[in-house]
């Protein structure tokens, strides 16, 4: 009975998450192209129609994904074969896997099982994270180089460079959070913040790390290859950069990567800096404001609430990724170098070294 | 279950840095360098050892490789024109090298019984930073200082004006 109990538990959470996430970039590819239309004041895609309705063009993913399945699948002359053909996989896969470790909610119990919500707790957590994600820039520079053209090689030379960089300060930007709840595990990260900060505000990373929290969005940004950092892929100089040879299922393997990045990103950033599936002022057994109002709250309603609470902020920096996208202009490659080595990475430095120095004081009761 | 994972994950990680050596084409051989680097992250997941695995991958297969296929990029020399090995016995010597050390780590694991893995806790995270920052502060210090002059030689060589 255990053992069987527990591999459905198991395949219902990868499923559940998995699915949310996927379906979470199956809407985004639409939002993008809807949030770009608004953003520059048109109407963005409304064309694909089933049975007449076209509901604001929900339908165009569907739509994509028939025509990418049967475009034709070829594979350019003088390309090197068996790499070209193993790039978007090399992409896609690490961005699938760096679902596993993300909580989006509290551990339940269910039949006097405690069960956490999240396909895998890791005791490295964030370690994990940071190695899958490392692992991403072979899709791309792969792609790059086995297209044998100018434009991906280019594409691809970029990307390598400036995602080896961007790691550097992302690893750095989040050693304060670290720092702040004593673990690298992301259960416990979650968890630490449901407490409060001077009794009033909660204890979410984005308050105890705000410099932190800036410079882990710049470098997330950097490290999905997303505007103002997509020099890899920048249209106006390269064509479509590292997946310019690119067509057919391949090249929708490479955007399904790139907005499983979006989604896991988002993700990861509402676990370390808004709480994760922390709800303001929701403890577990009701809420409790800081005036000393409080009031009981059924168990079920406090689960789907934090688990809501998960969504809805993943969604919003979702969201972000778009706004983003259609309202910054591309920086220059030497001006993403200068701001990832002279900018980011002293302040990554900076903000250790203050973090730190704060937490020593506090324990010394000063 | 765990000698089983043992035997599977060695033969990986044996086979790809054989296939490592053999390739003729350089991009294959990093590639396999990869496959090699990850089989050995998860025997360290098998002796407990999480966080060294966390770091071999970030590391290892993270950082540096992509190093050597920036560079193999950067020199991108087509198959054909790849030079040919000129020195005659280097796989005889190779090969008598392999034994030896087989030889020897036999010897090795004859003689001193490794720890149960459940026995020994030195790769988390935790007990890595304790021995970090306690038994071997001096050796972190002094390999922080030289990798600090690493990197300001590899300025003063690459920049002409500083």
């Amino acid at each position: 009975m255990s053992p069987l109990f527990d591999l459905a538990v198991a395949v219902a959470r990868i499923a559940v998450f998995i699915s949310f996430c996927l379906g979470l970039v199956v809407i985004l590819t639409w939002v993008e192209r809807k949030g770009a239309a608004y953003i520059q004041d048109r109407r963005g895609p409304n064309r694909a129609r089933i049975l007449g309705l076209t509901l604001g063009g929900i339908f165009h993913p569907l739509a994509d994904a028939i025509k990418f399945l049967f475009k034709e699948d070829f594979i350019p002359d003088g390309a090197h074969r068996l790499f070209y053909q193993m790039a978007p996989m090399f992409a896609l896969a690490p961005a699938i896997m760096t679902m596993a470790v993300i909580p989006f909610g509290p551990p339940v119990t269910i039949a006097g099982h405690q069960i956490p919500l999240q396909i895998a707790d890791l005791n490295v957590g964030i370690l994990y994270l940071f190695a899958i994600s490392g692992m991403t820039v072979y899709g791309v520079v792969l792609a790059g180089w086995a297209s044998n053209s100018k434009y991906p090689l280019l594409g691809g030379l970029r990307s390598s460079a400036q995602m080896l960089s961007y790691e550097v300060s992302m690893g750095l930007s989040v050693v304060g959070i670290l720092m702040v709840f004593q673990s690298v595990q992301l259960s416990e990260i979650a968890r630490g913040q449901g407490e409060l900060l001077f009794g009033i505000l909660p204890k979410w990373g984005v308050f105890v790390q705000p410099l932190g929290f800036i410079l882990f969005l710049t470098a997330l940004y950097a490290e999905a290859n997303r505007t103002p950092f997509d020099l890899p892929e920048g249209e106006s100089e390269l064509v479509a950069g590292y997946h310019t040879e690119y067509g057919s299922f391949k090249f929708s393997m490479f955007m399904m990567a790139e907005y499983i990045h979006m989604v896991v990103g988002s993700a990861v950033l509402v676990t370390l800096f808004f709480g994760g599936w922390q709800f303001p002022y929701l403890a577990d057994a009701g809420f409790a404001f800081p005036g000393g109002v409080s009031f009981a709250v059924p168990a079920w309603a406090v689960l789907s609430l934090r688990i809501g609470s998960f969504v809805v902020k993943t969604v919003f920096f979702c969201w972000v990724y778009v706004w983003v996208r259609w309202t910054i202009p591309r920086f220059r490659y030497d001006q993403v170098m200068r701001l990832g080595w002279k900018v980011m990475l002293p302040l990554a430095l900076i903000n250790i070294f203050v973090t730190g120095l704060v937490l020593l004081l506090i324990d010394k009761g000063i | 279950m765990e000698p089983i994972l043992f035997v599977i994950f060695g033969a990986i990680a044996v086979g790809g840095a054989i296939m490592v050596v053999t390739r003729r084409h350089p991009m294959a051989s990093a590639l396999y360098l990869i496959l090699t680097l990850f089989a050995v992250a998860a025997l360290f997941v098998l002796r407990q050892a999480h966080f060294l695995a966390a770091i071999q991958v970030i590391v290892y297969a993270g950082a540096v490789v992509v190093l050597f296929i920036f560079v193999i990029m950067l020199i991108n020399v087509p198959v054909h024109k790849l030079p040919v090995e000129r020195v005659t016995g280097l796989r005889f010597l190779g090969v008598l090298a392999a034994g030896l050390l087989i030889l020897e780590s036999a010897v090795l694991t004859r003689r001193f019984a490794m720890p149960r893995a459940s026995a020994v806790d030195a790769g988390s995270v935790q007990a890595v930073g304790k021995a970090l920052f306690t038994d071997y502060l001096l050796a972190f210090e002094i390999t922080s200082v030289l990798l600090l002059a690493a990197v300001i030689g590899a300025i003063a060589l690459a920049k002409k004006k500083i």
